[in-house]
């Protein structure tokens, strides 16, 4: 049991990502990775709101009606989205500030519904959570990746500490400023599902039309 | 009048909510494979934006924000916290709301936009929506023009990309890229295409 429960947690990390390979949760994985001190905080914010909201959900989930899930599902993620814009608001105003509106659409994560409804309306409250914390975990990775490369070549430092130092401070770095701005977030995004996918063949989609081949005679 | 149509401007092309906030990417990525259907949500996704908008914005202020219940005599209460419960509520009572006075009134419209509307409750987009216009301090009209050219911007891009992807299906693509992957470029290169538009002022 402890093994497979091991397994839950870090099958999402690679082999199953929400975000490359179930598509889940893009949104906010794509807008506040400019800075991976940013990233981190929205990482821990949707882990603990994912946990915790599929904990709650599948303690009550043989009293939810089938018919109104939806909306009790959302109430649950609703409270707890709100207590951590709370906390986020009340210790880290200035994160608070740079994640402005994308801390509140963690309610429309699609991770967060997505697993409430696969997973935990299914599955005792324990092994929810745990997946739960999996899925945040995965979603995180990827996060944290796309922050590392967007904030290292944009602004050559990572969490505000620089690293490479830039031509303006009298250093040697040619910041990226590309990396900075929204569409290079795409890109990285594209090429991490590339990197993934050849690692793991099996995750390639399926082709609609096959190139013709044609034998010389 | 010039502010608020400089206001649609900017919402439409410079601050498209797709391409440079990356408001309600599932269903961007997910249903932009044929233009048929991403003109069928894209419209769904403006008609619902232009109701909630400002149906949020009346909420905030005359139940949630500071000083709202003034009149029955409790000027200090402050409900601002429990905005985003609210207006989440708002959006899945409106998209039911809307739902069942599709289906009665306007069958073929029922039928062409229905199967979209469920999936309108959980798209960003929509709620991002209002949560920029409290965030901005919009008021009623300005929350008004608001939804409704966020909306069309949001409707333009999901029909741009599908156009796009309708082609991309017929090319020699990497393994590895096939699907997601050059999805996700392609929405890179067109989010670039947009940013060309953040120079324009009215």
């Amino acid at each position: 049991m402890a093994h497979k429960r091991a397994e839950m947690l870090v099958d999402p990390l690679v082999d199953n990502n929400p975000i490359t390979l179930q598509v889940l949760g893009i949104c906010s994985a794509l807008a506040v990775t400019s800075s991976l001190q940013v990233a981190f905080v929205m990482a821990i914010a949707v882990t603990f709101v994912t946990g915790f909201s599929s904990l709650f959900i599948s303690m009550i989930r043989s009293q939810i009606p089938g018919s109104i899930r939806i909306i009790v599902q959302m109430v649950v993620i609703a409270s707890l989205v709100i207590l951590v814009d709370q906390l986020l608001k009340a210790f880290a105003f200035e994160i608070s500030k740079t994640l402005s509106v994308f801390v509140g659409l963690i309610i429309t994560n699609c991770i967060v519904m997505g697993r409430a409804e696969a997973f935990a309306m299914k599955n005792p409250p324990i092994d929810s959570f745990i997946d739960g914390v999996g899925n945040g975990l995965g979603y995180g990775l990827i996060l944290m990746l796309v922050g590392v490369i967007r904030e290292l070549f944009g602004s050559g430092s990572l969490f505000g500490i620089t690293i490479l130092e830039t031509v303006n401070n009298g250093g040697w770095y040619v910041p990226n400023g590309m990396l900075l701005l929204p569409p290079s977030a795409f890109f990285i995004i594209g090429l991490i599902i590339w990197a993934f996918r050849s690692w793991k063949p099996g995750q390639v989609e399926e082709r609609e039309y096959k190139i013709q081949t044609v034998e010389a005679h | 009048m010039e502010a608020l149509l400089s206001l649609a401007v900017k919402a439409i092309f410079v601050e498209n909510l797709a391409l440079s906030f990356f408001l309600g990417m599932c269903t961007f990525i997910a249903v932009s494979k044929k233009i048929s259907t991403a003109i069928g949500l894209g419209i769904s996704v403006m008609v619902v934006q232009s109701i909630t908008v400002p149906a949020n914005n009346l909420i905030l202020n005359y139940l949630l924000a500071p000083g709202a219940f003034a009149w029955a005599g409790f000027p200090e209460v402050d409900l601002t916290f429990l905005g985003l419960i609210s207006y989440i509520g708002v959006i899945a009572a409106l998209v039911q709301i809307l739902e069942m006075v599709l289906d009665k009134y306007f069958p073929p419209l029922y039928n062409a936009l229905g199967v979209f509307l469920p999936l309108i409750t959980v798209n960003c987009a929509i709620l991002g929506g209002s949560l920029f216009m409290v965030e901005r301090g919009y008021d009623f009209t300005e929350s008004v023009t608001y939804g409704v050219s966020s909306g069309f911007g949001w409707a333009l891009a999901i029909t741009a990309m599908a156009g796009v992807r309708e082609k991309l299906k017929y090319s020699d693509i990497p393994d590895g890229l096939q699907g997601l992957g050059i999805t996700f470029i392609s929405a890179g290169l067109m989010a670039m295409a947009f940013m060309s538009f953040s120079g324009v002022k009215l």
